[in-house]
């Protein structure tokens, strides 16, 4: 079996004495552009919490042979394990270049942070190649268009070589042309790498998923290929049985605009 | 191309003013000023040395420190003890401990007898308390207001502690009455000049060394840090030990500071470490500009001058006008008064091309603010209050 690859078994998370994540069990192999879907208040965004770090849990998350389950949040990130966020969080005083500049020197010593930036890093180039922010690299990130933002975010895992990708709702709000491009690029950037999207938009998750695991009240309701998924009539009955049918899902979560949506 | 042409002309601005500001303060005030306002000036120097640290730690790092006069007073109690020393004469005993107390030498007095001890003690003492208070109260994650206002209750609690240290400190009176600094007499003009033109130099020094800090990649880092702390730690670095840096550089400027007001003013007391102190400080960077390089210094000096003429002529009348000068720049120039050629550029343009922009995050002041609601909104903030 591949070295790089995520296995959670048993995860658990509980905020006073309620179970948020009940026990899950997955694994993501690397090439794999995994699919968290679920409904509102399913445990998803506490999930990748709980594997970055961010919340403490119970259970078992390895990175090949390596837990994270107790580490510290910025320990697991070293390790590779980097994360975007539901709303862009750039650092929007500095520049594109200077955002990727910062999320590649994680690995640098301490006394290379205290010269200049003199050149720009190769893999800092590469990656505003990869993610098509080349031209507006001198820009301050605060004044990107929102797609942009969330390109950068994950230029910024990239350049941090990272292994594996955690991604919280990466196309929220965005025009079905950037949806299109952001998946373009997740295809790209996951064939190396392991990707985990966490998201709401069920048309973008048919046109890119490999795979899909469904979570409902904290636990993992069902999970295969999107054809298997909506097969499934477990996933019919909680989630999309919701709402009449599934065309109207779509256009819920299409109109859905970014911030309202939870994890 | 522009971007480094435009980088060059941000750097000749800045070389610009430093050569201003050496002219200003190595040529122009010792030429203009009488010996009595030259030290005067001197003073406020110190203070500006206080405000460049401030500046570094609150204006770029998002530290809101209230506590500086903690620092402040280390540096200058670590002087005023080798001067007393060295007033005493060798094994002598400062006057008023026999005055006070049992006239023996406490045994933590000893080390200041030597001038290189004492020279590594002004500067290595307030760093390492920083240093542990720091480490302490950044892996918390105690920011924000909490941060402010624990940093108050430590100069607080610094000034009460000295008040009570009458026999072995000189309590409420504080450090007094010196008659040389490492061997010159502190009478003669020519010295008391000769103080003014250290204090001067150290301030450039200074203010070069964080202006290279603010062009690192470390000083993206600390305004990384002070935008989004949560990310950066996504990122793989640990922000308590990026924030720590520049507390404990704050903390060290702070105790050279003190170090050169006791030799100028003569005299150090709980009252210019206490809270009251500690707040003066800091409104000076606030009205000067607390996240710009010159900004902090212009407005420390400004301030301090500000306070001498008025009560001069008005002895009641200047706390008034102080709290009144801090209310108008927190309410229309939230970035200072450095921020003022900005804002007019930006309205001219926005004149121009129709629109104004508006002030971006880091002219805003964070007085005892709170860090932005929820930075991530996937991220929640444990223990803002530190548990």
């Amino acid at each position: 079996m591949n070295a790089d690859h995520l296995e959670l078994s048993n995860v658990r998370v509980s905020f006073d004495g309620f179970a948020a994540v009940d026990g899950v069990s997955m694994t993501v192999l690397q090439g794999d552009l995994r699919f968290l879907i679920g409904p509102n208040g399913a445990g998803k965004t506490t999930l990748v919490d709980a594997i970055t770090g961010l919340v403490p849990a119970t259970g078992s998350a390895k990175f090949g042979r390596t837990e994270l389950i107790g580490k510290k949040v910025h320990t697991i990130a070293r390790l590779g394990i980097g994360r975007t966020f539901q709303t862009a969080s750039v650092f929007e005083e500095l520049t594109v270049l200077q955002n990727l500049d910062i999320a590649a020197g994680a690995r640098r010593g301490p006394l290379t942070l205290l010269h200049r930036r003199t050149s720009v890093p190769a893999e800092v180039e590469e990656t505003l190649e990869t993610v098509g922010l080349s031209d507006l690299r001198d820009q301050q990130a605060g004044a990107l268009a929102h797609g942009q933002k969330q390109w950068l975010e994950i230029g910024m895992l990239l350049v941090q070589n990272s292994r594996v990708l955690l991604l919280d709702e990466p196309v929220a709000g965005m025009s079905a042309e950037e949806r299109a491009q952001t998946g373009e690029l997740l295809r790209r950037v996951g064939a190396q790498r392991t990707v985990v999207v966490v998201e709401h938009d069920m048309d973008f998750m048919r046109s890119f998923a490999t795979s899909v695991t469904v979570l409902h009240a904290g636990k993992v309701l069902s999970e295969g290929t999107v054809a298997q998924v909506q097969a499934d009539p477990k996933v019919q009955e909680v989630y999309l049985g919701r709402t009449a049918t599934e065309k109207a899902l779509a256009a819920v979560a299409a109109d859905r605009k970014p911030g309202e949506v939870g994890g | 191309m522009t971007a480094l042409a435009s980088r060059l002309k941000g750097n000749q601005g800045v070389l610009l003013g430093f050569v201003l500001g050496a002219l200003a303060l190595l040529v122009v005030a010792p030429a203009m000023l009488s010996d009595f306002r030259l030290s005067l000036f001197g003073r406020f120097i110190c203070y500006a040395i206080v405000a460049v640290g401030i500046g570094l730690a609150w204006g770029r790092g998002g530290m809101l420190i209230l506590g500086q006069g903690v620092f402040f007073g280390l540096g200058g109690y670590v002087m005023a003890m080798h001067l007393k020393l060295a007033d005493a004469g060798p094994s002598g005993v400062p006057d008023f401990m026999r005055l006070y107390g049992s006239g023996q030498l406490p045994i933590w007095w000893e080390p200041f007898r030597s001038p290189v001890l004492t020279l590594l003690g002004v500067v290595l003492i307030p760093s390492l308390v920083a240093f542990g208070l720091g480490a302490a109260i950044f892996r918390r994650r105690v920011r924000g207001a909490y941060f402010a206002i624990l940093s108050q209750a430590l100069a607080a609690a610094f000034a009460i502690l000295l008040i009570g240290q009458v026999a072995t400190i000189g309590g409420f009176n504080g450090l007094n009455g010196f008659r040389s600094f490492f061997g010159y007499n502190l009478f003669d003009p020519v010295n008391k000049r000769m103080l003014f033109y250290i204090a001067a130099v150290t301030l450039l020094v200074l203010l070069l060394i964080v202006w290279q800090l603010y062009r690192s990649r470390y000083g993206e880092l600390l305004v990384a840090v002070r935008d989004q702390e949560e990310r950066v730690r996504f990122l793989g670095y640990d922000p308590a030990s990026i924030k720590l840096v520049a507390y404990v550089l704050a903390a060290a400027m702070a105790g050279i500071a003190g170090a050169l007001f006791v030799p100028i003013v003569g005299i150090i007391s709980p009252a210019n470490v206490g809270v009251v102190a500690s707040i003066t400080f800091l409104i000076g960077v606030a009205i000067g500009g607390r996240a710009t390089l010159f900004g902090p210094v212009l407005g420390a000096l400004a301030v301090a001058g500000a306070q001498t003429t008025l009560s001069e002529s008005f002895p009641s009348f200047w706390s008034y006008f102080q709290g009144a000068l801090f209310v108008l720049v927190v309410a229309f120039l939230p970035g200072g008064l450095s921020s003022l050629g900005l804002l007019l550029r930006s309205q001219r343009v926005g004149v121009r091309t129709g629109h104004i922009e508006p002030p971006s995050p880091a002219q805003r002041v964070d007085v005892g603010r709170p860090p932005p609601p929820e930075p991530l909104s996937g991220v929640r903030s444990r223990s803002e209050a530190g548990r």
